[in-house]
């Protein structure tokens, strides 16, 4: 008497509990860490299109609220530093560059290069991040936070002014879930800095620094589009 | 229990059509729905498994019979498309000569104030046979303005008025409901909608003593020194009104606006939002001391003012209400969410 | 016995040696609250959306009773508001949208298509844990006082208005929205990326086509909520006026970017009910689902075209007289691929061998009410129509006879059916009978009259209503009665299953599928070596010589 089986023809034969007989990072679900690195990688992709998504419904209201009260969108966008705008996002787009290149030195397991490359990542998006709270506290100090009882009389009528609270609004709302996911991602930087320096990427296993760098690019291009949007109007 | 019923009553000049509408869907997908429950138990008992059939037969589906399926069907919901459409193309055609009343919806009342100046509260009265357009406005949440005798509804939103229009075919007394959840009294904030043959209409009508929506306006344009800058003669601070109702006019930054329902509202609530152009942005804002009754006052009497007789101009008109608040959709000049 | 025919097919018993299997291979609390295993989890989420439903259905039972007289006379209409609003939260945020997926979709996906487990197992345990902090907000706000805005949240009254929970509640809402996109995340890339060898995409089980399309609309919708939700909690929060009008804001953005989630999320709801439908109907006439392709393709259609259609929930809203047309004809459109499942699963049954047991009961209960729910929403898209019966009983009849009549008739025909898989062990067949018999007199006594008395002109949300509405408000009442009774039963005779019921064998119902190639319960691995596939879906001859072909008996 047995339990029913059918015939066992797979090449990559799934032997389970011989440790020594695979990757200490293949996931015992996996056939071999070329499946498993498939995986994660779809995974990530399908993450940031829904994450599309996610901002995406934000910048839509963003972009029916600018065609209502254009003129409130300009004397808002006025409030920000441009010049300081443009220096996060030089900052940003450095920090794609050493995450690109973390990527390649994980793949050819130079663990010191990587590190190296890591933690200037991770630098540079705390640079982006205090930078971003440098800007917060101006405006907080100048009592442009909305809902702020420093919003009446702001500007020259009170339409425009409740035009520039609710672009303030979008602003703080739009930044702040930007700046929440480069928080999430420095966390997941640390991590990665961890594991990298001991040891754990090379060239047949560096799958999640491969997707951190994704999650991080992603993020980087959110902002390409914020900067524009909040800055240049 | 008393007496149910499974239909509303017909009493407005669509309701045969929507009804009619209603019943052809009835009919047609009462039939599919029929056959289909009547072909699966059909099949469920004839090819019951027995003994002798524990493994069926299989066949190989004929495409011709899929397309049909995937066809026909599509042609049924397109005709029905078609059928809702113009049932509905038929409600927002705002006839002539329709009697105009105005209507605030607020937690958990409605307002309705007519054209002569009565007022009334939760209750509507109007006449047989005479096509009525009910302007709208809410003065706080979302409400629904609902007729169920005359199959004719239309969400009443803050800050935006709105028209729906009905002919009353039948006299007597009928439901109104609010539609759109709007918070404790939701299902307290009905009424009844009193439709009356003409001569008691107009008896009901001789009642009032305010003087005319329009008369009332004037008061409040005087009281509150609209006179001093919108001059008949066009010579004062801010654009004339006389005969502007309806018509489209320039604006400061080089786009123009029709002057309507809502372009009227929005100025004096937010005169800053729309210049006229060829004028200085001096008007005051009026939000907060004007209520949503006074607005419609002072609307009702813009939109009486005929325009000036000058030398080789047309005779003065009554203004005809524009084409475009025919349509019970906001023809906002504000751009709502229209995608 | 050297072979196994059909006959034989429905007990196998295990042997009397004591099995190793996913329940009884660890033992411990921690062993279930930190398990990897997709079984597992599918159980804790079991057990959680059961509770959550039986809550959701006290509230919908406490409405019902207040609805036997036109007087609002049992509770004050605020609390009657909260109850109707907690309902539809409950019932749609913690029951509906995660039952299927997470229940059958994770215990039994993976298995069909032959993986150990769904392509990220840590993920899947953090999902059930996501979706748990969801529902404790949810449940905080219950004991707390509740919230009293309906399920849809429409602003201003929600957000400057309601001096109700609001933002507790747009909080757990938005939490569980994340449980419901990794679940969809993994489902996608498992099904991409770990079918077993043979198993092409032509001869996956219709349950993962479904379930394949559910997940795409799960990515893409559930975000645009969640952002709304968000700025939902900004304005509630801040005071500011993203959709107040008084401050500026339109409440009628909100409508629109609401429904683009809420109409998909619709979607997300019946999918995976047609997903269990497709398998029933194969299993129990022992036949190939007529149309496979066209079946398949369907259920991508209903995703695709589920997200053209959101602005239908807006005809009386205010939006112009063309969105209104086009969204009315788009609206009849998505109801074709639906229309096009009810005709296949139909013809499946055409010189079919069709069994009678509980899951096909369900089954023909399914295609029955789905199909009176689905055409009307034909009647909801014919915009003359609509104008009258928006916001009226009408709607609610029209949706409950699609998620209750349809996705929750789905849901128990594949909890009886992967019942024995699940637990290893055979339910009562007469009394499960007798309870789908009672499910389905008592849905149709409880949603039919809601038709009539909505087209007669009752509004929807109502707590009084008026006196010629209550004959038919009497019945839907009786007729709920009965409904509750259909569905606790279940909970008796499945919980005494559990220690009394007969031992399931591996096939119990002679169905074809790779679940069915493993034992009842399967182990832990689910297989103990990797199956291949050799045969086409249901194709009962080519899977019965598998099976013949490896059994040692």
């Amino acid at each position: 008497m047995s339990d029913v089986t059918l015939h066992h023809g797979a090449e990559h034969a799934a032997e389970p509990h011989e440790h020594g007989h695979h990757h200490p990072f293949l996931q015992h679900h996996f056939e071999d860490l070329g499946q498993q690195h498939e995986a994660s990688t779809l995974g990530m992709w399908f993450f940031v299109a829904q994450e599309i998504l996610f901002f995406g419904g934000v910048f839509c209201a963003y972009f029916v609220y600018r065609a209502m009260y254009h003129d409130a969108w300009k004397l808002g966008s006025h409030h920000q530093d441009w010049k300081i705008g443009a220096v996060n996002t030089i900052v940003l787009i450095g920090s794609s560059l050493t995450m690109a290149l973390a990527v390649w030195g994980a793949q050819a397991a130079k663990r010191k290069f990587t590190t190296l490359m890591l933690v200037l990542t991770l630098l540079l998006g705390g640079i982006f991040v205090g930078v971003k709270g440098y800007e917060y506290s101006v405006h907080i100090h100048h009592g442009l936070f909305p809902g702020a009882q420093t919003y009446t009389n702001l500007e020259s009528t009170p339409e425009l002014t409740r035009g520039v609270e609710l672009f303030m609004t979008f602003y703080f709302t739009m930044t702040g879930l930007h700046a929440l996911h480069m928080i999430i991602g420095a966390g997941l930087l640390l991590w990665f800095i961890k594991r990298t320096w001991r040891g754990d990427f090379g060239p047949e296993y560096y799958s999640p620094v491969e997707i951190m760098g994704l999650y991080w690019h992603f993020v980087d291009i959110v902002w390409i589009f914020l900067f524009p949007l909040l800055y240049l109007v | 229990m008393t007496d149910f019923p499974l239909f509303p009553e017909q009493a407005s000049s669509v309701a045969p059509l929507v009804d009619g509408l209603y019943l052809f869907l009835v009919v047609v997908t009462g039939a599919v729905s029929l056959l289909i429950w009547l072909v699966i138990f059909y099949f469920a008992i004839k090819y019951r498994r027995r003994p002798d059939n524990e493994l069926a037969q299989e066949q190989e589906p004929p495409a011709i019979l899929e397309m049909t399926w995937t066809v026909v069907p599509l042609i049924v919901f397109i005709g029905i498309f078609v059928a809702g459409a113009w049932v509905f193309l038929r409600m927002q055609v705002v006839p002539r000569n329709a009697l105009e009343v105005y209507a605030t919806g607020r937690q958990w009342m409605w307002k309705f104030q007519h054209p002569t100046g009565q007022r009334e509260i939760n209750e509507l009265h109007v006449p047989v046979g005479r096509a009525v357009k009910i302007t709208m406005a809410s003065e706080d949440v979302i409400h629904s303005l609902w007729f169920p005798v005359f199959r004719v509804k239309a969400d009443v939103l803050p800050n935006r008025y709105r028209t729906m229009w009905f002919e009353a075919t039948k006299t007597g007394r009928f439901h109104i409901f609010c539609a759109e959840y709007c918070g404790t009294s939701h299902s307290g904030m009905i009424g009844s909608v009193i439709v009356m043959e003409p001569t008691d209409y107009q008896r009901w009508l001789a009642g009032g003593t305010e003087g005319s929506l329009a008369s009332q306006g004037e008061k409040l344009f005087q009281k509150y020194a609209c006179n001093t800058c919108h001059m008949d003669n066009g010579t004062g601070r801010g654009p004339m009104l006389a005969g502007a109702y309806g018509k489209t006019r320039p604006l400061a930054d080089g786009s123009n606006v029709v002057i309507d329902d809502n372009y009227i509202r929005e100025s004096i609530l937010h005169p800053q939002a729309k210049i006229a152009a060829g004028f200085q942005p001096v008007m005051p804002t009026f939000q907060g001391q004007v209520s949503e009754e006074d607005l419609i006052r002072l609307l009702a009497y813009v939109k009486s003012l005929p325009a000036p007789q000058t030398a080789g101009a047309t005779p003065a008109q009554p203004v005809e209400p524009a084409a475009n608040a025919s349509t019970t959709t906001s023809s906002a000049a504000t751009s709502t969410t229209n995608p | 016995m050297t072979s196994t025919t059909i006959e034989d097919a429905p007990f196998i018993e295990p042997s009397t040696k004591e099995r190793r299997n996913y329940l009884n291979d660890e033992y411990g609390v921690l062993s279930w609250l930190l398990t990897k295993d997709h079984k597992r989890i599918a159980i804790l989420y079991l057990f959680s959306v059961t509770i959550f439903f039986v809550v959701g259905g006290i509230f919908a039972f406490l409405m019902r009773l207040e609805l036997l007289t036109p007087e609002g006379d049992m509770f004050t209409s605020d609390t009657y508001n909260k109850l109707f609003s907690l309902h539809g939260i409950v019932m749609i945020f913690f029951f509906l949208i995660p039952a299927i997926p997470a229940v059958m979709g994770n215990f039994i996906l993976p298995i069909m298509l032959g993986a150990k487990d769904l392509a990220f197992p840590k993920l899947n345990l953090a999902s059930w844990y996501i979706y748990i902090i969801g529902a404790t907000f949810g449940v905080i706000v219950i004991i707390t006082g509740g919230v009293d805005t309906g399920w849809t949240f429409y602003t201003p009254y929600s957000t400057q208005y309601s001096n109700t929970k609001v933002f507790a509640t747009t909080l757990g809402a938005f939490i569980t929205g994340f449980s419901s996109i990794l679940t969809g995340l993994n489902f996608l890339v498992t099904i991409h990326r770990m079918r077993a060898p043979g198993l092409t995409w032509f001869r996956l089980p219709l349950f993962v086509w479904a379930m394949y399309a559910t997940s795409i609309v799960i990515m893409l919708a559930t975000p645009v909520l969640a952002i709304t939700l968000v700025m939902l909690m900004v304005e509630r929060a801040l005071g500011v006026g993203i959709f107040d009008p008084a401050l500026g804001g339109d409440p009628v953005l909100y409508q629109h970017m609401f429904w683009f989630y809420s109409h998909p999320a619709v979607y997300i709801m019946i999918l995976p009910g047609m997903a269990i439908i497709s398998e029933c109907v194969a299993a129990f006439t022992r036949k190939k689902v007529f149309g496979y392709k066209f079946v398949a393709f369907s259920s991508l259609a209903i995703a695709f075209l589920g997200f053209l259609v959101w602005a239908h929930h807006l005809f009386v809203a205010g939006i112009s007289v063309y969105s209104a047309l086009i969204f009315s004809f788009l609206s009849m459109c998505v109801a074709v691929p639906s229309a096009i499942k009810v005709f296949n699963w139909t013809a499946t049954m055409y010189k079919a061998s069709v069994s009678w047991n509980t899951p096909m009961l369900y089954v023909l209960g399914f295609i029955g009410l789905f199909t009176i729910g689905g055409v009307t929403g034909l009647f909801l898209g014919a915009l003359g129509v609509d104008i009258h019966v928006h916001d009226s009983y009408f709607v609610v009849a029209h949706f409950h006879y699609i998620m209750v009549g349809g996705t929750i008739m789905a849901y128990m025909a594949g909890l009886h059916y992967w019942w024995p898989k699940i637990t290893g062990r055979m339910y009562p067949e007469w009394w499960a009978r007798l309870s789908a018999l009672l499910v389905f007199v008592g849905f149709n006594l409880t949603f039919f009259p809601q038709f009539l008395v909505g087209y007669v002109g009752m509004p929807r949300r109502y707590h009084a209503y008026a006196p010629e509405f209550q004959v038919l408000n009497v019945l839907s009442t009786a007729g709920a009665t009965v409904l509750a009774m259909g569905y606790l039963l279940p909970m008796v005779y499945f919980a005494w299953s559990l220690k009394f019921g007969r031992k399931a064998g591996s096939n119990p119902w002679g169905a074809v599928g790779l679940e069915w190639a493993t034992t009842s319960p399967p182990p832990k691995e689910n297989f103990h070596e990797t199956p291949v596939v050799t045969w086409e879906a249901y194709d009962y001859p080519a899977f019965l010589k598998a099976m013949q072909e490896t059994q040692h008996v």
